[in-house]
């Protein structure tokens, strides 16, 4: 039941409210697994659909995932110690040359809020650091942002950089000039419209 | 207030088509569309072509000036795209745009120095996206002492301080606004040239937003708009807040808009 008072919070962007709901569940030994999957990750995805669907606006994701985040850091230790339940690894960044960070920030944001680990390696970011980070961290995947028609090639080379760095590890890209098109064009695994699509694909990809 | 109108660009799929057709019906519609809704200036975009865009944007350049007597902005960060243009463009033309990144700078200076280009320069450096009004001031200093160095006349910048949506930060709107204001009051004489349109991103029944951004930012000294001239509610709206901001003599514009059916109630 009180379970459920975790995922209202999350809807309800009750930012303040969460540590202390948190807290209440950990003290009465709540399975902890259970209280990130059906509290925190599926309120997660509830908002999702609910942006997908033009029903929330970004401050509103913003807000949920904000929430979620104060859950989280009580959480997460103690999930840690218990084995953890991480839905994968993922590397995320803009690509060389660019500079725009907003739609990585949001997809890194709401790839979190569905469970995965994020290592965020920032903007304008070389192909070279690309492998070498998802070499380190082991990552599933790897992320790639361009806001720009004029950097989209170097998505492209930082996609044939981790195939010839022998890596397995899947891509997946987005932003604003990126196409379904472009992504099978330059041999990426996935592509994804918007951050929820992004976690859906994300999910798909680690499985 | 300067109006580059910005529909002939490769990213919006009906211009790449035309492009890739080489439909020159198409692209020559759209520029007296552009020119007769007001725009001062037809933007001209190939970037999506890798490779490519130097051609294309050299025709994409005679195509429009073959029907319109306006200037075009040539819009690239490439040297050799607007290169490729300038040798077919008749008049004055805008350079959309030159930046304080290094590589962008370091490129595109040498093509704009000593020149009589109008030349739009983008609050944006190495150093990431500006935030707040200090960091687009700081980089609009340099932007401003690097270019009049090289004897490109303060009248002839156009300064995009660069708009950030409003969702994803609640001070972004005030911060673009607060920006213009002090760039004009620091370098008389200086213009504006910026999309405002990204300030909606995120938000719902973005139109509306846009219209009120651009009349406040039209009273803190906003003198030019990358944009859709066809776009009759903003462009009423231009007219109302050129007006209501002091700058039209006799509401003598406001009226021609009235009668032109761009000002709805």
């Amino acid at each position: 039941m009180s379970i459920k008072q975790v995922y209202q919070a999350v809807i309800d962007f009750d930012e303040d409210g969460m540590p202390d709901l948190i807290q209440k569940e950990l003290d009465a030994g709540t399975d902890l697994d259970q209280l990130l999957k059906e509290g925190l990750i599926s309120a997660m995805d509830y908002v999702g659909k609910q942006f997908s669907e033009g029903e929330l606006f970004v401050p509103e994701m913003l807000m949920a995932a904000q929430t979620m985040k104060k859950g989280l850091e009580i959480l997460k230790p103690k999930l840690g110690a218990a084995g953890g339940s991480s839905a994968g690894k993922i590397v995320i960044g803009t690509v060389k040359g660019d500079l725009h960070d907003i739609g990585k920030n949001l997809v890194g944001m709401m790839l979190e809020g569905g469970g995965f680990e994020i290592v965020d390696l920032g903007v304008d970011v070389e192909p070279k650091t690309f492998v070498e980070e998802a070499k380190k961290h082991q990552a599933q995947i790897v992320g790639l942002s361009a806001l720009l028609t004029t950097t989209m090639p170097a998505m492209e080379e930082t996609v044939n950089a981790l195939k010839e760095a022998g890596l397995t590890v899947k891509t997946m890209v987005g932003g604003a000039p990126v196409t379904k098109a472009f992504a099978d064009k330059i041999g990426a695994t996935g592509y994804s419209e918007d951050a929820p699509g992004a976690v859906e694909l994300a999910r798909k990809l680690a499985s | 207030m300067i109006i580059v109108g910005e529909l002939i660009n490769a990213s919006r799929k009906a211009v790449s088509q035309a492009i890739e057709k080489g439909d020159a019906e198409y692209i020559k519609t759209v520029a007296i569309d552009e020119e007769k809704a007001g725009a001062h200036y037809i933007d001209v975009n190939a970037g999506i072509f890798v490779g490519k865009e130097a051609d294309y944007l050299k025709w994409l350049t005679q195509t429009v000036q073959s029907v319109s007597e306006k200037p075009c902005a040539l819009d690239s960060p490439d040297p050799l795209a607007i290169e490729a243009a300038l040798s077919v463009h008749k008049g004055t033309p805008m350079i959309n745009s030159i930046s304080m990144e290094k590589a962008r700078w370091e490129k595109l200076l040498p093509l704009v120095a000593g020149t009589d280009f109008k030349v739009v320069a983008l609050c944006m450096s190495d150093a990431g996206m500006p935030t707040t009004c200090a960091d687009r001031l700081s980089i609009a200093d340099k932007l401003v002492e690097g270019l009049t160095a090289k004897n490109v006349p303060i009248t002839n910048i156009y300064i995009d301080p660069l708009v950030q949506p409003l969702g994803t930060n609640h001070s972004f709107g005030a911060e673009f606004i607060n920006t213009v204001s002090e760039i004009k009051n620091r370098y008389p004489g200086i213009h504006f040239m910026c999309g405002l349109s990204n300030i909606s991103y995120g938000l719902p029944e973005r139109k509306f937003l846009n219209r009120i951004f651009m009349a406040q930012a039209i009273y803190a000294g906003l003198d030019g708009a990358i944009m859709n001239p066809l776009d009759k509610p903003m462009m009423g709206t231009i007219a109302a807040a050129e007006a209501l901001a002091g700058r039209d003599k006799n509401s003598f514009r406001y009226l021609k808009a009235y009668r032109a059916g761009l000002v709805v109630s």
